[in-house]
């Protein structure tokens, strides 16, 4: 049988794993910290579960624009894009390692 | 000056009868003082004679020598930009927002960055490591948030000013109702968001507060409109607001065809009974003035607050991905590999609030979960929106209190548990996710603090609820 997930529920080591996937590096009090007040919260969200809202579409934007096209031109890049950076190296932004 | 609407000095300014340039330094110096008392500002800009004496060669503008104040998560060129937040607390923007261009275009002068909420996440305007404002009512209490600082300045400047500010779920409402002034959260898309460090997409909408109707929609005038840039702004025209106005001066009957609904949801268990009599004796105003009111339901409110908080919460966490470190905002040593730098960077820059909410947001994203969460939302927020439509479809606003509660005291703040104070957005969240206009005006006091009157229409109508709004700050003005 499939485990049945607990939706309104979280505890340590699933926030762990969400800390993880969020790419924010917690400490263990942190973690302890935000399980507790997380878990409240979703108590308190717990009741969406009641509106009966399955026929419906979801829906991402409330006044719903279609599509946005224009020209497809070359346009000169107004501002000097390396105004705010520390790690650049000539005109390429740096980062660290990737593999 | 303070009594003077924008209206009259703009055009006192452009025939010369007011010097703008003899203004700046008491401007200046007032400025300081505010900022000293109140702490509305996070940056203050030190061009104000710079930006007055460029304008003086063209004598022209709709907003010609009007002060005005931006919400720290607007774009400003070459001054300090944070949005509360200490991973863009040296972050200095090379471009202008749009509303911002349009600002200065219209002769308007940039008098600094307001004070907020760490990237708008907050009802307060206490989660941030920057200025934290005091109500101007009672210093102890809070002036509501996440945009605290553009309600508290629009309170206390003794001078011609108007505030740029910006709503996600309720950002715009609470402080122009905790600091006793006007707010208008437009339609979203209304205003081009092109500029604006943003919170969640779908839902953020840059709006106006002053200290009178008319002061909001002169500003509104000058912002809305369809930007290239910003592929969600909306196409349609701009109206006239401030004459809109006018033609209520000319004829109340404007006004007096309206029709109003009172949702019972937004006076239900929670919402302070002594705000609740203040508004339906706002309601009652109205109503002996030949605008009658109907009670209805929005049962889906009940299900709105949830389903705001896990939206917002999904977009902010994927928003906020893009502060790495590399390219702008809090840079560290480029040390370990690519995850573990990020990793590092956010949690040194992001502050408490931003991280349960990134923490939420992503949960709510996650496989095995997106259904019950996101998705459920999503739902919910389209049976909001046909709710809304269906009252629209009848009436032409929908009347409420803005907050459930009087300003808090900071002590009672921080006692508060992030459940509870998620809660405290019930009757603006709603509103927020429909994406609806709405404007907040003072509707009195409940033990000496401000109360305000929440006035909502459908998509776009920010022209009859500017005029109803309006009606009733001049009705209400006769009264007292």
């Amino acid at each position: 049988m499939e485990e049945k997930i607990e939706y309104w529920k979280i505890d340590e080591s699933l926030l762990s794993h969400v800390t993880k996937v969020a790419r924010l590096a917690l400490s263990e009090e942190e973690i302890e910290k935000f399980t507790k007040e997380l878990n409240e919260v979703l108590e308190s969200f717990k009741k969406i579960d009641e509106a009966n809202v399955d026929e419906l579409q979801p829906m991402v934007h409330a006044v719903e624009v279609k599509n946005a096209w224009r020209e497809d031109e070359e346009e000169k890049f107004q501002w000097e894009p390396f105004a705010n950076t520390e790690h650049k190296e000539e005109r390429y932004f740096k980062g660290p390692r990737i593999v | 000056m303070q009594n003077m609407e924008l209206a009259s000095y703009i055009e006192e300014a452009i025939n010369g009868e007011v010097d703008v340039e003899s203004l700046v330094e008491r401007v200046e110096r007032e400025v300081k003082e505010i900022q000293e008392g109140y702490e509305c500002f996070i940056t203050l800009a030190n061009d104000i004679r710079q930006q007055v004496k460029n304008l003086e060669k063209t004598r022209k503008g709709k907003l010609f020598g009007v002060f005005v104040s931006v919400k720290d998560n607007i774009c400003t060129k070459g001054l300090r930009t944070t949005a509360g937040s200490k991973i863009l607390e040296n972050y200095v923007p090379p471009f202008d927002a749009t509303c911002v261009e349009k600002v200065k275009k219209e002769g308007g002068i940039i008098v600094g960055k307001t004070a907020m909420d760490e990237f708008g996440f907050g009802t307060f305007c206490v989660n941030t490591p920057f200025s934290i404002p005091k109500n101007p009512f009672d210093k102890s209490r809070s002036c509501g948030g996440s945009s605290g600082g553009a309600g508290c300045i629009s309170r206390v400047a003794n001078f011609p000013h108007v505030a740029i500010a910006e709503s996600t779920g309720g950002s715009i409402s609470c402080p122009a109702c905790f600091c006793g002034v006007v707010g208008l959260t437009p339609t979203y898309g209304r205003v081009s968001r092109w500029g604006l460090i943003d919170y969640a997409n779908s839902l953020d909408k840059i709006g106006c507060m002053g200290s009178c109707v008319k002061d909001v929609a002169l500003l509104l005038e000058v912002i809305a409109g369809y930007d290239e840039r910003d592929s969600t702004s909306l196409k349609t025209p701009v109206e006239n607001y401030l004459h809109a106005l006018k033609e209520v001066d000319e004829d109340s009957k404007i006004v007096e065809r309206m029709r109003v609904g009172v949702p019972k949801e937004y006076f239900a268990e929670g919402v302070d009974e002594k705000i609740s009599s203040k508004v339906w004796d706002a309601i009652k105003i109205l109503e002996s003035e030949g605008i009658p009111y109907e009670e209805i339901s929005l049962p889906t409110t009940h299900y709105a607050l949830p389903a705001y908080y896990i939206i917002a919460m999904a977009e902010a966490s994927t928003n906020l991905a893009k502060y790495c470190g590399m390219r702008y905002g809090l840079h560290l040593r480029l040390e370990g590999n690519y995850d573990e730098y990020f990793s590092k960077v956010r949690a040194q820059g992001f502050g408490e609030e931003a991280k349960r909410r990134i923490l939420l947001g992503t949960f709510a994203r996650m496989a095995g979960y997106r259904e019950a969460y996101y998705l459920k939302a999503c739902k919910v927020r389209r049976k909001l929106v046909n709710e809304f439509k269906q009252a629209f479809s009848k009436f032409d606003a929908l009347l409420a209190p803005t907050m459930p509660i009087l300003p808090p005291k900071f002590e009672e703040i921080e006692k508060l548990t992030p459940a509870q104070a998620y809660a405290m957005d019930i009757l603006t969240v709603a509103p927020n996710l429909a994406g609806v206009p709405m404007v907040s005006v003072p509707c009195g006091l409940v033990n000496g603090l401000p109360v305000g009157l929440h006035i909502l229409g459908d998509h776009l109508q920010e022209k009859k609820i500017l005029q109803l709004a309006y009606f009733f700050e001049r009705v209400r003005k006769e009264k007292v």
